[in-house]
């Protein structure tokens, strides 16, 4: 509705049971809202919970409603919107599957250098890079290594806390 | 205690004593349970949707929860539209569906089905209990999710091995450290601060609208009662939703009527025109905005609801308000009287002199001639017939259902019982079998139109076992009305398939049922059939042939702001037909 489209980091502490995802998942697909990136695992065995970071997009009212929307859903324990409550960190950890010979394989590794990507694996015509860090920073690594031989990408996906002594 | 003991157990503990259900292989040992006590009866409908139906009934018309039981499989989805229901028109529903042996499921087993995964995005919440020891928290959360802050459908599936293991219940009481566990905790208080806020809005408005719908009800009767007293405080209009009629008193003067598509022109008028609306329980639904761009623009919009997610969906508003509709309303009486606040009179007067303009249209004002029934006159004998008896109506979907809400009045809640959200054909019947449990001495009566009644009308069976002298009231124009006028105004009259051919004779048909049935084809036949309807001691078919082609008026015709209400050839204006509105629903 109306208003600019923001995107938004979302955490939300759960009960760890069965369904939990789906519901979630499902409340997106059914009301039409948009999921850039979803992680979930769990974080307090102990109290068997689990914690979910959303990356969505949508104008304020949007945003509004879809906090509204996962509050009132029975697991949920905690929503807290990591962009509207302040400086935050994000962070996402990707694999990457390069293949190729000569001055590309060099110069992917030089990239993978200058971004602290990690060699992890190696053969004689390939290499994967690990690499963390903000959303963007993969991203442009990824898009790097594009003309260098790019065959596969795994990503995680954003975790997120918020800076400071604040807590969920 | 076995699983299934453990059910029963905890349906008396939650003070259920009567549920409606269907059996099969996977609920047998509940059943089993079910035939060894006499502390919870049992209604076997026809169908297991009329199961959900007539529990909605149930907790519609007393407030508490329904209960309902059915099998795995076919048992689970056929009740899957009931679970709908209830959901959209928040009614506190616990299903208690069987499912095959937990080493069974996934095996596309016989009569297994993904319970929970079907039923997720039409419950409030849904439970799969793989193990005994889980049951009886379960259970207990169950009704809790059930009832607690906007209540809703909770389905718990119950593997047959689980019924059938042997487990603790315990003392049935919930520990504190389950209950420090529980994530759902609606807020129900208000905050004071808003209250004040809302109180001195309301006070300095010019052109006030109080605007009430279900969640009123839901908050029970004491919630209808502050609602009235403060709306008589303040001496300000209110209208209300569908789903709120009886939430404030239809025979007051400061009453409007219904707001929305076949509202009252004044409510939607005033709604239009007002400078604060104070919208307590009620959600914006689209049958109420009209074109959302141009829902009352000039208006400071107050928001009371239990559900934060109501709070700005459809429409932004100035002051939200979380909490339960009696508590915030007590808090606004309060806070009212502590600040010794008064309405400005002169603007009141002024806003009440243009609102009774509005009302001298007359919008429901219709033609009765000699020849033919009109629907909104059977609706007025039949409202002058029951008016001091304590009735309970319910209704199916489509035009019946806009006349009811329209002609009917309702002086108390919890006496009106319709599909509001979902839009249920085959509702009001089972639903009304359900009124009927809980209120056995009252009048209860769905008005019906033939093509709604059609869809459940199995249950004939149910009420003739059970000896629930249910009335079904059918407003027969031998189509879908609805769907016809539709057709007419949006379509260019091509009435695709709203005709439905060989109808029984609905006489004949509760005859054969044991039931008794009778007709009206004349205006002045009416009163004798209701007479007879409401004298007859059992179960009564009353089918009132109506004028086929009649329209419900006045209309808000799809896709028009609020303020564009057409008022039907009753008025002089013409019928609409325009296939502009050709893409709403
Ligand atoms: C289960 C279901 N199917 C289809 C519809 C769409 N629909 C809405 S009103 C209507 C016609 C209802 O006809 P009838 O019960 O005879 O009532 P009338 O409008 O004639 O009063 C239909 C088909 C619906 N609301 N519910």
């Amino acid at each position: 509705m109306d208003g600019p489209i923001e995107r938004h980091t979302i955490s939300v502490l759960v009960e760890n049971e069965p369904g939990v995802l789906a519901r979630v998942i499902g409340l997106f697909s059914g009301r039409g809202y948009n999921i850039e990136s979803l992680t979930v695992a769990e974080v307090e065995a102990q109290r068997g919970r689990s914690r979910i970071n959303l990356v969505t997009t949508g104008s304020p009212m949007i945003i509004e409603q879809i906090k509204a929307q996962l509050d009132r859903l029975v697991p949920v324990h905690t929503v807290r919107d990591l962009t509207a409550e302040g400086p935050h960190l994000e962070r996402e950890l990707a694999l990457i599957k390069v293949m190729g010979a000569g001055e590309k394989r060099v110069e992917s590794l030089r990239i993978a250098d200058i971004f602290r990507a990690r060699v992890v694996d190696s053969t004689n015509e390939s290499f994967v890079f690990e690499i963390t860090g903000k959303p963007d920073k993969v991203n442009a690594f990824v898009n790097l290594m594009a003309p260098l031989g790019l065959v596969e990408v795994s990503r995680t996906g954003v975790v997120a806390v918020s800076r400071g002594t604040g807590t969920i | 205690m076995v699983g299934a003991e453990m059910v029963i157990r905890a349906l008396i503990d939650h003070g259920v004593d009567v549920i409606f259900g269907y059996p099969g292989g996977a609920v047998l040992p509940i059943y089993d349970a079910l035939f060894k006590q006499n502390k919870v009866r049992h209604i076997l409908v026809r169908h297991e949707q009329a199961a959900v139906h007539a529990a909605e009934g149930y907790a519609r018309s007393t407030g508490r929860p329904g209960v309902v039981l059915v099998t795995s499989g076919p048992g689970a989805t056929n009740s899957v539209t009931g679970l709908a229901d209830a959901l959209m028109d928040s009614v506190p529903i616990v299903c208690l569906t069987g499912q095959v042996p937990t080493h069974m499921i996934g095996n596309d087993a016989f009569q297994e089905a993904d319970t929970v995964g079907i039923t997720r995005p039409c419950t409030k919440h849904n439970y799969l209990v793989k193990n005994v020891a889980d049951l009886p928290r379960v259970l207990r959360e169950a009704f809790y999710v059930a009832c607690a802050g906007r209540p809703g459908p909770v389905v718990v599936d119950l593997p047959k091995d689980v019924m059938m293991a042997l487990g603790d219940y315990g003392d049935g009481q919930a520990t504190a450290e389950e209950l420090a566990r529980r994530a759902y905790r609606p807020t129900l208080d208000p905050d004071p601060a808003r209250i004040e806020a809302a109180v001195a809005l309301i006070a300095g408005a010019k052109r006030p609208i109080f605007y009430a719908g279900g969640g009123v009800v839901n908050a029970g009767p004491e919630a209808s009662e502050r609602l009235t007293e403060f709306v008589r405080l303040t001496g300000q209009p209110i209208t209300h939703t569908l789903m709120g009629l009886g939430c404030y008193p239809a025979s007051d003067q400061q009453f409007l009527g219904m707001v929305g598509m076949h509202g009252t022109y004044e409510a939607n008028m005033a709604m239009a025109e007002c400078d604060v609306m104070i919208a307590v329980g009620a959600r914006f639904d689209d049958r109420v905005t009209g074109r959302l761009s141009d829902f009352s623009k000039g208006s400071k919009k107050i928001h009371i609801d239990v559900d934060p997610s109501s709070i700005n969906k459809n429409v932004a508003v100035d002051l939200a308000i979380v909490g339960d509709a009696r508590r915030v309303l007590e808090a606004m009486l309060k806070a009212w009287r502590a600040a010794k606040a008064k309405p400005d009179k002169s603007a009141l007067e002024a806003w009440w002199a243009r609102i009774e303009k509005w009302r001298a249209r007359e919008c429901l004002r219709y033609k009765q001639n000699d020849a033919v029934i009109k629907p909104q006159y059977a609706l007025e004998r039949l409202y002058e017939a029951t008016k001091d008896r304590d009735t309970y109506f319910t209704t199916e979907v489509g035009q019946h259902q806009m006349w009811a809400a329209q002609f009917l009045k309702f002086e108390r809640p919890n006496r009106w019982m319709t599909s509001g959200g979902l839009g249920t054909m085959g509702y009001g019947f089972p639903a009304a079998l359900g009124v009927q449990v809980a209120h056995p001495d009252a009048l209860v009566i769905d008005v019906a139109g033939e093509s709604s009644f059609m869809m459940n009308l199995q249950e004939l069976s149910t009420i003739m076992q059970f000896r629930l002298p249910v009335k079904v009231f059918i407003l027969n124009n031998g189509c879908m009305g609805m769907v016809r006028q539709w057709q007419e105004m949006f379509h260019g009259g091509r009435y695709s398939q709203s005709y439905i051919e060989s109808l029984p004779d609905f006489i004949a048909l509760a005859e054969s049922f044991g039931a008794c049935g009778v007709r009206a084809t004349k205006p002045a036949e009416v009163d004798d059939v209701i007479r007879t309807m409401i004298e007859t001691e059992g179960p009564v078919i009353a089918d009132i042939v109506i004028d086929a082609v009649e329209n419900v008026y006045p209309m808000i015709p799809g896709g028009a702001a609020h303020y564009e209400m057409k008022l039907g050839p009753d008025h002089g204006e013409l019928e609409e037909r325009s296939e502009d509105g050709m893409v709403l629903v």
